[in-house]
């Protein structure tokens, strides 16, 4: 893949390597982990004084409109505010559901008050979104949701219970597919928001085989909303889930699924299982499991970059990205098991003194990793995505 | 299914029973919510020892049944459907086969009724790494008076805080690595010098890491011939393996029928997920990998039985095989079952966690392989 030269790029690399030089405090180096944590502890001043600057800069969307705060930049200055963060151990602050689904989503959807209202908080990191589409009877099946939204004249009631709302417990506001027609399936859907303090919003969180998680049941009863916050047309809130869902793959294909601390699956191995003379693996079978991931994990780098490249030539997306979240998540998952399998017994910790923080974090890892074949679109759903719409193979009679 | 004999079908039945109506999966969930330090509960280990269970494989000289290990088997296939937490493994299979293939009729008089009987737990402690390893014994005895003195650490002990008994694998000479001067102690978990530590395990089962600092034994102690341990101590871990084997096999065939149902009855797309076929086929896929792990495994018990010498070689097939398929059964447990499988409400994640310890217990996959390759030559 080309690089972009310019002097207009290497002015913007230098004058986005003095902010960062100006702005980021240097207690928080190399913490960008933290914020990925199940479990939320309070910002220190440091972190937020960063996530202000950041949100101030609108740097945190390096490419969304200025108008709505966001950094106004194309994908190339995008990159270098990325590898500048990366080179001094600093982190993008700005995050969540906001950035990562919501938000692109409402920039393409949205009215123009609706922009107005939303994105600049996201934009500064101010508040945050939780999705309210899985039921217990609509998983896979998504669009066979019950959550019922009565028109009420100038406001909807909606009464119905969603599930798996990432970070309910946490969110200001939630994004919520509706049914405002019972006749139809897909086109009775809207896409609705309100404020997670509307009365009659009621959350659960839910514990998970990795112990304590950000999903919660949400329990809606007789909730307004106001008709002002339905994105899209009324009826038409299917189209606008599905452009919200593949953003939310293509985010998952890279997250979550953890193991090990991120540290290299070769260094681990050789760490629990030890070498042979020439510098191997003592454990052949482990060694070749190992390189097989390795090289997944490598093809699957290789194929991120492909896709890249050939969406910015064509102006449309590869058809590389289908497979992404299967191949990604895959890769993961394969490397959680790996990482508790080559520690042993040691991998097998639940909590105590007796396992280090890393080899606990492995266990929670694997366990919590196997959400991420299941959740924004199950490994089967994204099967069936590539054999029919990319592969044309019919349907069974 | 083996064949078996009238006796055998009257103990799997019983088995049946109880595991059923007395200690259902709901009973493991609430031994675990208690936070039962032992890792088990005491009560229904009673009952289990009350029916004989604990010295199935234990001549009836001294107090047990002597229905051997295919019989044993099938008890610990029943328990394994539903987790059932007991020290049945590590005591009335391991420490019992220690002793009843390698004890003197003084120890086996002394241990193995109390045993059989379920008033002492033993157990093996022989792991000394994150890997078990068990010609890689570091623990030492040295001699002391008439006795020896044990110095240094086993990892991992299953029953190791609920064990009475300690079998005890030690270095008498040579160095780690070393299959000869390896010698078999049985030491009382009470001694003075034994540090025991629970360990909070994923799968909520009971294990310790024991330290032994300068412990002193007596030479009656020593189990079997000194400095001669290792074909004694592999003898044990074979029945150890292929008990743990069939207890595994049961986990896996209830993870799958569980699973199976749930393809019955969970719609999605306005009809059950279990008429998708690519769900079908990979349904299809984990009874057939289950068929032949039940004939691996039984084979294994069933040539322990007979004592042929093609123990080593079944029990390793047995154990990497039984082990691959338990792996994957438990993740298309969870898979299969969508979001409410990642739930800790659902017995999916009690599968799966229980399916890794178990595949790391005694020996993981690729020990196992390796093992059966170097036993045929290569």
């Amino acid at each position: 893949m080309a690089d972009f030269g310019g002097s207009d790029l290497d002015a913007f690399r230098t004058e986005a390597r003095d902010w960062i030089e100006a702005n980021f405090p240097k207690s928080l180096k190399g913490k960008g982990g933290m914020m990925m944590r199940e479990e939320r502890s309070e910002p220190t001043p440091d972190m937020e004084a960063w996530r202000k600057a950041m949100g101030e800069k609108g740097w945190g969307v390096p490419t969304w409109p200025t108008q709505y705060g966001g950094g106004g930049l194309t994908p190339a200055h995008a990159r270098i505010i990325q590898q500048e963060l990366g080179r001094v151990g600093a982190y993008n602050p700005i995050g969540g559901m906001g950035v990562m689904m919501f938000g692109p989503t409402l920039l393409e959807y949205g009215t123009e008050a609706q922009k107005q209202q939303h994105i600049p908080p996201i934009v500064k990191g101010e508040l945050q979104w939780c999705q309210g589409f899985s039921e217990p009877g609509a998983g896979s099946d998504l669009a066979s949701l019950q959550t019922r939204a009565e028109d009420k004249g100038d406001h909807y009631i909606v009464n119905g219970q969603k599930i798996w709302t990432s970070g309910a417990q946490w969110a200001q506001w939630c994004f919520c597919l509706v049914r405002t027609d019972t006749t139809k399936k897909h086109e009775g859907i809207s896409f609705v928001l309100f404020p997670m303090d509307t009365p009659g919003v009621e959350v659960r969180p839910i514990p998970l085989i990795a112990g304590n998680s950000p999903f919660c049941e949400t329990f809606l009863t007789d909730v307004r909303v106001e008709k002002d916050q339905v994105v899209g047309p009324v009826n038409g809130g299917w189209t606008v889930a599905k452009r919200l869902l593949q953003h939310e793959r293509s985010g998952l294909s890279g997250a979550g699924g953890g193991g090990g601390g991120g540290r290299s699956l070769v260094k681990l191995a050789k760490e629990y299982v030890g070498v042979d003379e020439a510098g191997r693996l003592a454990d052949s079978d482990l060694r070749t499991r190992v390189i097989m991931n390795e090289i997944d994990g490598r093809a699957f780098q290789l194929t991120a970059l492909r896709a890249m490249a050939e969406s910015k030539a064509n102006s449309g997306p590869s058809a590389a990205t289908s497979i992404m979240k299967n191949a990604g998540t895959r890769w993961m998952q394969d490397r959680a098991e790996l990482t508790i399998e080559l520690m042993g017994h040691q991998g097998l910790g639940w909590e105590g003194d007796d396992f280090t923080a890393e080899e606990l974090a492995a266990v929670r890892g694997w366990l919590g990793g196997k959400a991420t074949t299941i959740y924004g679109g199950s490994q089967e759903v994204q099967n069936n995505i590539i054999s029919k719409r990319i592969l044309g193979l019919p349907d069974p009679k | 299914m083996a064949v078996l004999n009238e006796e055998q079908t009257m103990l799997r039945d019983a088995a049946k029973s109880w595991v059923q109506e007395k200690s259902p999966v709901t009973a493991f969930r609430k031994m675990r919510d208690s936070g039962v330090e032992l890792g088990y509960d005491a009560n229904a280990w009673n009952e289990m020892a009350e029916m004989g269970w604990a010295g199935v494989i234990i001549p009836e000289d001294f107090g047990g049944s002597d229905f051997g290990y295919l019989s044993m088997g099938l008890i610990l296939e029943e328990t394994g459907r539903t987790l059932t937490a007991s020290p049945l493994l590590a005591s009335g299979l391991a420490a019992a086969s220690a002793q009843v293939l390698g004890g003197s009729d003084a120890q086996k008089s002394e241990w193995l009724p109390k045993i059989a009987g379920g008033e002492i737990v033993g157990t093996l402690a022989v792991d000394e790494g994150a890997h078990p390893a068990p010609e890689k014994v570091a623990l030492k005895a040295e001699k002391s008076g008439s006795g020896y003195k044990l110095t240094g650490t086993k990892s991992f002990v299953l029953e190791g805080l609920a064990a009475n008994l300690l079998i005890v694998s030690a270095r008498t000479s040579g160095k780690p690595g070393d299959t000869d001067g390896i010698t078999l102690f049985l030491v009382p978990a009470d001694a003075k010098g034994v540090t025991r530590k629970r360990l909070a395990l994923a799968d909520s089962r009971g294990a310790a890491n024991i330290e032994f600092a300068g412990v002193e034994v007596g030479a009656d102690a020593v189990l079997g011939e000194v400095d001669k341990g290792w074909p004694l101590l592999e003898k044990t871990l074979d029945r150890a393996r292929a008990g743990l084997a069939a207890e595994m096999l049961g986990s896996a065939v209830q993870a799958f029928e569980t699973t199976l149902d749930y393809l019955k009855v969970r719609v999605q797309f306005g009809q059950v997920i279990g008429s998708f076929q690519a769900l079908q086929h990979r349904a299809a896929k984990m009874f057939t990998d289950l068929e032949l792990a039940r004939s691996a495994v039984e084979a294994a018990l069933q040539a322990i039985d007979a004592d042929t010498p093609d123990v080593p070689e079944l029990v390793s097939l047995a154990k990497a095989k039984m082990g691959d398929v338990f792996h994957l059964v438990s993740n298309e447990m969870v898979q299969m079952h969508g979001g409410i499988g990642m739930t800790d409400a659902h017995d999916a994640g009690f599968y799966l966690k229980r399916a890794r310890a178990a595949e790391a217990a005694y020996g993981s996959q690729s020990y196992h392989r390796d093992r059966y390759a170097r036993i045929q030559g290569y």
